[in-house]
């Protein structure tokens, strides 16, 4: 198994060595790929970086379709709208620039004013380069911040001086984390981390730079790959999503079954003790960002929840979406837990103090992700957190209390079950919606929501961050979300419709809505306010569309509940709807009061 | 470590580095008689080298190398040191 050279921490040797024979291992394996257009633009060499990358990806499941710019083509290839590169039409665009591509770097002769424009220089170029890849392809932007030099010629003052290249790198790249802030489908590459994490002495190598034009080492190639290829794998939703983890000598230190309860080591009172709550915090951060927890233990289940009585634990059984302490093999108790949340075996991982578990999990179940932690307690957390199997793309609210929505739906799919009337059930959901015009603070979910959402989806328009604020802004649209509670809790935001204005006809663009909360009348809730908004602007008809996508049967006849009339029928099942607006129009909404 | 020794390590990384367990190097090969032989896979031959040997090239001694019988000298004079 020459592929398991790639888990961290890498048996780099191996790969470099042995890259192309890896690399027909995971093709062979009989996985199923998904097949995506990866565009390398190269502010330096790139070629090891693309072949590393390629089998990262492979690993994750990802076949990647490369194209490499020309060496330091980076700029050019998007400014001056490179033939080739339009041809190949990327899925995702991986922008490898770093300090070496700061082409005026501040001088000692420069004033602090000198300073600040280079450095806006700086930040312009690459925003034109950013702004013009979401015009021209509108798609998926990775970008590295900047590592810090390989010299500091002003010594610890290279730091605090406005000259200094350190302090212009550290300036640069708070920049670059306010973009990524704001600009939706852009991620950064945090090569200034990862430099930091594995050294500066080991991540510099002027050798390859002045022989090869590699701006970085060549054993940090692979830990760049990695760490991209985590970034790339989230993006296209195969980062993991459950923790699996040992008990005994894992979670807390010793034999709960053999010492007792009030003997384990957990708490601050020894060092054992601290490093075990180090690693049950680690996975609490993990579980409230929204990775999914479960235990797989060797224990009577009544010893086992014991242990999360002990007053010093930190996580407490109800952290834990499946928890399994019995005799059965590991690998069969992680199947059932697969099963249980209903989540692929792959996007699992497994973590035990005792390696002949981890064999035995990870021979059985190869698609399970078991790192080799060691046996010292204190590594535990940073292999979790160095193998970056949980990279998450984005923290909104939404994904935060994902947990939350799931548990909400279970408890309304309860209360369905005792009506008998579905009016009834609507009615006793108490449900609340707030629908309003596009508004800046929800623009970043707008944008989400518009670009994830397949099945109820009319149109499929995909818009970058950009363009939704030009549309929140635009006085010749009609914008409107929605967001809707009920007395099991708040669902979020969960419905967008866009349409601009034509005479006296308003033409729908964009109506979409998660299915989260399907059937619950909140199309009827939203479409009351499309007409309200319609007879204040005094427009007669309204015009909607449906574009038929693989994926969106679901809303073929959305319209015609909604009393329109078919206008058109295109061969390919697409459709278009008219409906001509009475001033005496009645709502259409009985369920869901309007806020 | 003699020469014979040295070539015939040589000989498995060359195999590795281009996958192809039938290949053969002797004193004379050089980057013309291998056609996957760019300078790409010269990073990774070199690389691979210093680290089986456990020796590290400076930038003057690897633009002094025109075959592998060079490189095995210069790993032999290495070994020696």
């Amino acid at each position: 198994m020459l592929a398991k050279s790639l888990e961290y921490p890498f048996d780099i040797p191996l790969l470099q060595k042995k890259k192309r024979a890896i690399k027909k291992e995971l093709l062979a394996s009989g996985k199923n790929f998904v097949s995506k257009k990866i565009a390398i633009l190269g502010g330096s060499s790139t070629s090891e970086i693309k072949d590393m990358l390629e089998l990262f990806l492979l690993k994750s499941g990802i076949e990647p379709i490369f194209y490499e710019s020309e060496f330091n083509k980076y700029y050019e290839d998007v400014i001056f709208d490179g033939e080739e590169l339009k041809k190949f039409k990327p899925d995702l665009i991986y922008l490898h620039t770093s300090y070496v591509n700061i082409m005026e770097s501040p001088s000692l002769t420069d004033s602090a004013e000198d300073v600040e424009v280079k450095l806006m220089r700086l930040k312009e170029k690459f925003t034109s380069i950013w702004n013009k890849i979401q015009k021209d392809f509108n798609c998926i932007i990775v970008q590295n911040n900047f590592e810090l030099p390989v010299y500091r010629s002003l010594g610890n003052l290279d730091f605090s001086h406005t000259a200094g290249l350190v302090n212009f790198v550290n300036k640069i790249n708070i920049i670059f984390s306010q973009n990524a802030q704001q600009r939706a489908g852009f991620y950064i590459n945090d090569i200034n981390y990862l430099a930091a994490r594995i050294g500066l002495e080991k991540w510099h190598d002027l050798g390859v730079w002045y022989s090869y034009k590699y701006a970085l080492s060549y054993d940090a190639i692979p830990f760049l790959a990695h760490n991209l290829s985590n970034i790339i794998a989230a993006v296209y939703g195969l980062a993991k999503k459950c923790l699996v983890l040992d008990l005994d000598n894992t979670l807390w230190g010793g034999i709960i079954g053999d010492d007792g309860v009030q003997n384990i080591k957990i708490g601050n009172e020894t060092a054992l003790g601290e490093a075990h709550a180090g690693l049950q915090k680690y996975a609490l951060d993990l579980k409230n960002r929204g990775v999914i927890l479960a235990v797989c233990s060797k224990n009577e289940a009544e010893n086992a929840l014991e242990g999360f009585l002990h007053p010093d634990s930190v996580l407490t059984k109800d952290d834990f979406t499946s928890f399994k302490a019995n005799w059965d093999p590991k690998h069969l108790n992680i199947k059932q837990i697969a099963k249980e949340i209903n989540i692929g075996i792959d996007s699992l991982v497994f973590l035990d103090d005792n390696p002949a578990e981890r064999e035995i999990v990870s021979s059985q179940l190869p698609e399970v992700s078991v790192p080799d932690i060691g046996n010292n307690i204190e590594n535990f957390a940073s292999y979790l957190d160095r193998a970056g199997y949980f990279e998450p793309i984005s923290l909104l609210v939404d994904d935060l209390q994902r947990a939350k929505f799931y548990e909400g739906n279970n408890k309304r799919e309860e209360l369905e079950s005792k009506f008998s009337d579905y009016g009834e059930f609507l009615s006793s959901l108490q449900m609340v919606a707030e629908i309003e015009h596009f508004s800046p603070v929800y623009l970043d979910r707008i944008t989400q929501l518009t670009n994830k959402t397949n099945q109820f989806n009319l149109t499929t328009k995909r818009y970058a961050l950009p363009e939704m604020v030009a549309l929140s802004e635009d006085s010749n649209a009609i914008t409107l979300y929605g967001r809707l509670t009920d007395k099991f809790g708040d669902n979020g935001l969960i419905t967008v419709v866009a349409g601009t204005i034509r005479e006296k006809e308003l033409h729908i663009d964009l109506w979409l809505m998660s299915c989260r909360v399907l059937k619950r009348d909140m199309e009827f809730a939203i479409f009351d306010q499309i007409v309200s908004a319609s007879l204040k602007k005094g427009l007669e008809k309204i015009v909607g569309y449906f574009y038929k996508t693989s994926k969106n049967g679901m809303v073929s006849k959305h319209y015609e509940s909604l009393g329109f009339e078919l206008i058109n029928e295109d061969k390919d099942g697409s459709s278009t709807w008219e409906f001509k607006i009475d001033p005496c129009y009645k709502n259409k909404n009985k369920y869901i009061k309007v806020a | 470590m003699n020469k014979d020794n040295i070539l015939e390590a040589m000989q498995q990384i060359f195999r590795d580095v281009f996958d192809d367990e039938g290949l053969v190097i002797d004193n004379e090969t050089s980057a013309e008689d291998i056609e996957d032989w760019d300078s790409l896979a010269q990073i990774n031959l070199v690389i691979s080298m210093e680290k089986e040997f456990k020796v590290k090239f400076s930038l003057l001694e690897l633009a002094n190398l025109h075959n592998v019988g060079d490189m095995a000298d210069l790993i032999g004079q290495k070994l020696q040191q």
